[in-house]
């Protein structure tokens, strides 16, 4: 059986930020929440699903792909993101942003025009590819994880991530979303890359 | 020459007692397919070989601009899919043939249903003249039929901003609402 992870914070816990209660509501409890069911579901015909994990389903481009993919990237998703996010990041990371595209605003600026930029449902990524981190665009339910690449941070622009707060405004809606991104997070997620 | 919106068919609130607002249809009409045409008009602005070109020769020859004409072309004929006297059964030439392909309507409308509903990420649902069999098409994105030799009969966007505003994710609930909308009349003059 495979679960749902919870939020790392309450359902209104980024209203003040500008993604709504609504909004995360439906992300979370009717799409996210979804995915779970429906991977359960398939996972009544083939038992030998609930032995692996996301991940593998991910890596071995199991016909599950598209709902483990989604399963997973949403957690990630949620985990980018919280009520004390926003601001810059610190240390180590700071720095390979600054190395790797000259400056803060410039990683922000190339990352913010892949998401808003993105044509039909998918997400922008921040990845580490070898070392080096680069905006990445997938489509869908893509995974950087199925590319080889190492996720540092995301940004779902699927339309149901931001249609309740911001209906077609998708650069809007990713403004705001760089007032909640979580940098702690972040920053593990590239600590552990180099690994 | 620069590219248009086409009008809509109908009022913006005329699909309000179908079941799709004029909130949804603003959004959609004067927000997303408005913005695919004023995009369109951007590149023709530094490609000027595109001014006077006709939106189908876009799609056929797969023109790099190939997205923003395809989505101009589908909710162009979406919105004429759409009335607000639309709904019931099918008439004409279009009942017999869908009897002749199908075995009934009720069965065309489920697996239409079911490939609208069932579709992954952004794209179209279609029902299409196949050489001379219709049958149930879906396309991907900007997907549309025509580069793909098939004549388009029917559509039904399902790109979640085409139901967002009225059904939020109740995706298979936004598709049956649409049926009680289909301009039966023109669905036959696409045959």
């Amino acid at each position: 059986m495979f679960a749902l992870p919870p939020l790392p914070w309450p359902i209104d816990a980024l209203e003040s930020k500008g993604i709504s209660a609504e909004q995360i509501n439906f992300h979370y409890n009717k799409h996210h929440k979804g995915y779970v069911t429906k991977l359960n579901a398939a996972a009544e015909i083939r038992p030998e699903l609930n032995g692996k994990s996301i991940a593998e389903l991910i890596t071995s481009k199991d016909k599950t792909y598209n709902l483990a993919a989604q399963i997973w990237n949403h957690t990630f998703y949620w985990n980018c993101m919280s009520p004390d996010g926003g601001g810059m990041p610190t240390g180590k990371l700071a720095q390979a942003i600054d190395r790797d595209f000259g400056s803060f605003e410039n990683m922000k600026k190339q990352f913010s025009a892949a998401a808003a930029g993105h044509f039909g449902s998918g997400w922008a990524w921040l990845v580490c590819e070898e070392g080096r981190l680069k905006v990445h665009q997938t489509h869908d339910a893509g995974c950087p994880l199925s590319e080889g690449l190492q996720p540092i941070l995301t940004c779902d622009v699927w339309e149901h991530a931001f249609y309740i707060d911001y209906r077609n405004d998708k650069a809007k809606y990713v403004n705001a979303f760089w007032n909640t991104v979580n940098w702690g997070f972040v920053s593990s997620q590239f600590a552990s890359s180099k690994l | 020459m620069s590219f248009t919106l086409p009008a809509l068919p109908w009022a913006i609130d005329a699909l309000a007692a179908k079941g799709i607002s004029a909130e949804q249809v603003d959004f959609h009409y004067n927000k997303h397919h408005k913005g695919y045409v004023t995009k369109l008009n951007a590149a023709a602005e530094s490609r000027p070989e595109l001014k006077g070109a006709k939106i189908e020769d876009l799609i056929n020859n797969k023109d790099a601009t190939y997205n923003l004409a395809a989505q101009i072309w589908n909710h162009t004929f979406y919105w004429n899919c759409m009335s607000p006297n639309g709904g019931g059964e099918p008439t004409g030439a279009v009942k017999d043939q869908i009897t002749k392909d199908f075995g009934s309507f009720d069965e065309m409308k489920k697996q239409f249903s079911a490939a609208a509903a069932g579709h992954f990420g952004s794209g179209w649902a279609w029902l299409v003249k196949d050489g001379d069999k219709l049958r149930v098409h879906q396309t991907h994105d900007a997907g549309c039929p025509l580069s793909e030799g098939l004549k388009p009969v029917l559509t039904c966007d399902v790109w979640e901003h085409a139901f967002y505003i009225d059904y939020r994710n109740d995706k298979a609930k936004y598709v049956e609402t649409f049926w009680n909308a289909v301009n039966w009349d023109f669905v036959n003059s696409q045959l």
